[in-house]
């Protein structure tokens, strides 16, 4: 997915395109709303991460000015303010969501993904490796037996699989993807989930292979 | 100190009234002894013209026959001085220090010089104060020419009944005439000072928000007042939003870095591959969130306080802002596989209160209940409405328990120290005060190894 | 009964002659058993008068011995102005004398309800209280008057003695106003009210006038036809007796009426003031008591008669009465009364 990150902290702006980078995505970074005003007239984006405290202005404003010339694409507000204060307003304004600095990563690409279901699929987030596709937006899984819900941590264990077929993942790489920091589980419980997407993909060409010692990779029923 | 404060700022309407009253006493009582003196000179001055009369007709009645001085004493001449009072008369009438008639021991009353008017004195006689007059008349005796002195003397009986009448209507007077001026008084400090009761009530009426510019029609003395109060008033309208700007700020300064940080070292995590590493960078990971989330609640529990105080009230539907935080927080549930049922009715539950506030309380009750369950289970939102509206969160969590190092109970009292509130809990205790401030309660139906209900009971219009 | 006076006088001149210089006229010890107090009176009125009031007042005030003296007014003046005599109570016709005592300090202070109740001519000082009113009357013979209207004013009096002088000489009597001091009283009052007063006492000084001490005697000489009139007579005094007179006739003018009070003053020298006190209210409420006064021919003071009866002119208590005490006064006053009422030899 292409991003758009509008925010002034430059240390903070790194991280966060470092961080993105690691899922996959593609993220442009305005420090200011004159420069995320030039990105937007010359580039689509899937999302825009908008900072509200800007040096050339608000970033309510930018929201406004965003909904006013109708523009589709999601926005995201990245806010530093209290829990509760700043709710009603940006929402009122346009924005599809928020979330308070700091945030957990996961906790954003989830928040983006609820936004992006919200508005209906427009772009198709579909990867088929073999016969099985997955939409990362609808969090589906179609094999020739049908399509199947996936609950978030099966998708998004699925998400790294189906992102680089046949590469393998170790244990801990999975838990880093599928667990917050909070979450103090042993790298045992990745098999729970790799048993689970196996049952999914049970009736499709393809399957979880296990490679002793290394991990595990997504693999053609051969 | 605050004693003799309090002795010393009495009240203006008291001073006026009292210093008023203190003039109006001068003024009556000035009054008073003008009128007394005036009046006892007239009425002096009165018997004296009597008595120079009374003399002096009877010197006109002097004549001589016979080598000797006669008199046909007038009958009016004394009985005149009967007419006003009941006072005693005598009268002496004498030529060459040898008396013609009347009595013979009457003093004379010295004339100041000789040839002028009557002289008069005062002296006792017969066992009573008397008021004389002398008049000298010259009678032709043959060759002889003789100063004949015609002395009459009355009692002052009447004088002193005159005085006393005189005494009493002064005294009538300026007792009424205080009296009045103090009533008057009254009216004065409270008509003067009625701009000052209008001043206060204007300020009084007041709702706890309103911070615009007192404006009521005030009189010159009090537009000093009246500026120096509405400079004060846009000092504290200017403070109050500072002190919102300094919450906004504050959480700014702290949630930035840490995001900043937060972000680097996530990076940092996937890049590391030593598990020693990894493990290091994850628990400084887990500092920094619960570091954020005890900021965050510290920022939203002053943010609550804040709010709560200024009271602001707004029509709005607990059912939807229910849904609404239920919404919100999805995502947050969906990380762990938690899934939030929402087993709210159709149809609103209108509610007067703090949105910003209900949505931080509901907010924090079912971040808890996310925080607190374990993975793949499911989350119970539930509204009610009976007597009270019931907003309930129902997690199967551990539940809360006395082991449980989190005990909700014991962060309820307010009396609690920082240290105790900081954490996890202080997001029920914000939950709990904003159930309060709105008239209503925070409930904790809790089973170890249950799950726990969080209530918040809010009353029905 | 003037014999048994005089006698009764002599009686007591003779029992305290040492003590009192004064002369006394009558005196009678209206003893109370018990005794618990005293009143001295010294009074010029009759005790055929004053003795219902005394006996009243006992009933009233029981246990108050009355010592009751009587003498002229010129010797009560003299017992309390000259000799300061202990009397508690001074009750005299003469307004003047009893005006000059209450004038030079020689007369208590007073106050009561019933004091307060008399009207304000009736007392002067709170010290002189008058009692009676009784005016100064024309006694006619009605057998001279037979068939003619008598005089109803001085005016016509004086027409009357100017139209027929002859008739009236040598008939006519009026007090000796150098000997009686009521006399003199009543003259004065008569020269001060009228113009009148000198023309009638000339005419009636033309005509012979006959020249009396008393009341008594004139009444006397009236009912047995030797006067035609006589003016000038105390009305209460002819009124007791009228009953038992045959041929007299009262006549009030209608142009004036000199009234007289009779006045009781408090003396400095009294010694036992409270039944002073008592009798002096006993006598300010005499107008409440009709019997006594129509027992004791002392009219009582009366308001109202006043209002209805123009020609009554009580004699104002006060200085004024001072002037005719005037030594000089006195001297020409009776002068030009002497000359005008003693024309022939």
């Amino acid at each position: 997915m292409r991003f758009l990150l509008v925010e002034d902290s430059e240390t903070l702006a790194r991280a966060i395109v470092d961080r993105l980078a690691l899922d996959g995505h593609a993220v442009d970074h305005a420090g200011t709303l004159d420069a995320a005003q030039a990105s937007i007239s010359v580039a689509d984006y899937d999302l825009i991460l908008l900072d509200i405290m800007l040096p050339d202005g608000d970033g309510r404003s930018f929201l406004a000015q965003h909904r006013k010339a109708r523009k589709r694409t999601p926005v995201i507000v990245l806010t530093a303010r209290s829990e509760v204060s700043d709710r009603v307003g940006l929402l009122d304004l346009g924005a599809d969501d928020y979330i308070t600095k700091p945030f957990d990563f996961s906790e954003l690409q989830a928040r983006c993904r609820a936004v992006l279901r919200r508005q209906g699929g427009s772009a198709a987030n579909q990867t088929s490796f073999g016969d099985a596709v997955l939409d990362s937006t609808a969090g589906t899984l179609t094999t020739a037996r049908g399509t199947e819900d996936l609950r978030n941590r099966e998708l998004r264990l699925l998400e790294v699989f189906f992102g680089a077929p046949g590469q393998i993942f170790s244990k801990t790489h999975l838990m880093d993807r599928l667990f917050s920091f909070s979450d103090d589980v042993s790298e045992n419980a990745i098999e729970v989930y790799v048993g689970r997407i196996r049952k999914k993909l049970g009736a499709s060409n393809v399957r979880i292979e296990t490679v002793r010692g290394l991990g595990y990779r997504l693999a053609s029923r051969a | 100190m605050s004693g003799r404060g309090a002795a010393r700022s009495r009240s203006i309407r008291s001073r006026l009234v009292l210093q008023l009253a203190a003039v109006a006493a001068i003024l009556s009582l000035a009054f008073f002894l003008i009128v007394r003196v005036v009046a006892d000179r007239a009425a002096g001055e009165t018997q004296d013209n009597i008595l120079a009369a009374s003399a002096t007709a009877i010197a006109d009645a002097l004549y001589s026959v016979e080598g000797q001085v006669a008199l046909e004493l007038p009958y009016s001449a004394i009985s005149m001085l009967g007419t006003i009072s009941e006072d005693r008369v005598f009268y002496r009438v004498a030529a060459a220090g040898e008396t013609i008639t009347g009595y013979g021991d009457l003093p004379i009353a010295e004339p100041q010089r000789p040839g002028a008017g009557p002289a008069f004195s005062t002296y006792d006689y017969r066992g009573e104060a008397v008021r004389a007059v002398t008049v000298m008349r010259p009678v032709s005796v043959g060759a002889r020419r003789l100063d004949v002195a015609v002395t009459v003397a009355q009692t002052q009986l009447g004088l002193a009944a005159i005085s006393s009448r005189i005494t009493g209507i002064a005294t009538a007077i300026a007792v009424g005439f205080f009296l009045v001026a103090t009533a008057l008084s009254f009216w004065a400090a409270q008509s003067a000072l009625a701009p000052l009761d209008r001043l206060t009530q204007s300020v009084a009426r007041r709702g706890p928000n309103d911070l615009r510019d007192v404006v009521t029609d005030t009189p010159t003395e009090l537009v000093p007042l009246m500026g120096a109060l509405n400079k004060f008033i846009a000092r504290l309208r200017t403070s109050l939003s500072r002190s919102e700007d300094l919450i906004t700020e504050a959480a700014h300064r702290v949630r930035t870095p840490l995001a900043t940080v937060r972000a680097q070292a996530e990076v940092t995590h996937h890049r590391l591959q030593k598990p020693e590493h990894r493990k290091a960078m994850r628990e400084m990971i887990r500092a920094i969130d619960e570091s954020s989330r005890s900021a965050g609640q510290l920022l939203d529990h002053a943010m609550v306080t804040f709010r709560a105080d200024s009271q602001e009230r707004a029509d709005l539907d607990l059912a939807e802002l229910l849904r609404e935080t239920c919404e919100r927080l999805a995502p947050t549930a969906d990380l762990k596989d938690i899934d939030i049922v929402q087993d709210i009715p159709e149809g609103a539950m209108p509610f007067a209160g703090d949105r910003v506030l209900l949505q931080s309380a509901l907010h924090n009750i079912l971040d808890n209940a996310i925080k607190y369950s374990p993975p793949d289970t499911r989350i119970t939102a539930s509204a009610r409405a009976g007597a009270q509206f019931e907003l309930s969160i129902a997690d199967n969590g551990r539940g809360f328990s006395a082991s449980d190092h989190d005990d909700p109970t014991a962060r309820f009292s307010r009396g609690s120290n920082v240290a105790d509130i900081v954490g996890s809990g202080l997001g029920l205790t914000i939950a709990d005060e904003v159930a309060r401030n709105h008239g209503g309660a925070l409930r904790i139906v809790s089973e170890e190894g249950e799950g726990a209900c969080v209530s918040l009971l809010l009353p029905a219009a | 009964m003037r014999i048994a006076a005089i006698a009764g006088g002599l009686i007591f001149a003779l029992w305290s002659g040492a003590l009192l210089a004064f002369e006394v006229e009558d005196h009678k010890i209206y003893a109370a058993d018990p005794q618990t107090d005293l009143l001295r009176i010294i009074s010029t009125a009759d005790l055929d008068a004053f003795a219902p009031i005394i006996e009243a007042y006992q009933a009233a005030n029981p246990g108050v011995t009355v010592d009751y003296t009587i003498a002229s007014s010129t010797e009560l003046m003299a017992a309390l102005y000259d000799e300061r005599a202990a009397f508690d109570l001074a009750i005299s016709s003469a307004m003047d004398l009893q005006t000059k005592l209450a004038n030079d300090g020689l007369a208590q202070s007073y106050a009561s309800a019933a004091t307060g109740a008399l009207p304000d001519w009736a007392k002067w000082r709170d010290q002189v209280f008058g009692f009676t009113q009784e005016p100064a009357v024309l006694v006619i013979s009605q057998t001279f008057f037979a068939g003619t209207e008598p005089p109803r004013s001085r005016e016509a009096l004086i027409n009357l003695l100017r139209n027929d002088p002859e008739r009236f000489r040598g008939r006519i009597g009026t007090y000796d106003v150098r000997v009686s001091g009521l006399g003199y009283l009543f003259a004065t009052q008569d020269s001060r009210n009228s113009e009148s007063f000198w023309r009638l006492t000339e005419l009636m000084g033309g005509l012979d006038a006959q020249l009396y001490c008393c009341s008594g005697d004139m009444i006397s000489d009236v009912a047995g036809g030797r006067l035609a009139f006589a003016y000038n007579v105390l009305g209460s005094y002819a009124e007791s007796r009228i009953a038992d007179t045959a041929g007299i006739e009262i006549v009030e003018l209608e142009d004036f009426l000199s009234v007289m009070l009779r006045t009781a003053l408090i003396p400095n020298t009294a010694e036992n003031v409270e039944p002073a006190r008592a009798m002096i209210d006993f006598l300010a409420g005499l107008s409440a008591a009709p019997r006594l006064t129509a027992a004791s021919g002392l009219p009582p003071i009366d308001e109202e008669s006043l209002r209805e009866n123009n020609a009554l002119r009580p004699i104002r208590l006060g200085p004024g009465l001072l002037v005719f005490l005037d030594r000089l006064k006195r001297e020409t006053f009776l002068r030009s009364w002497t000359s005008a009422i003693e024309q022939s030899p």
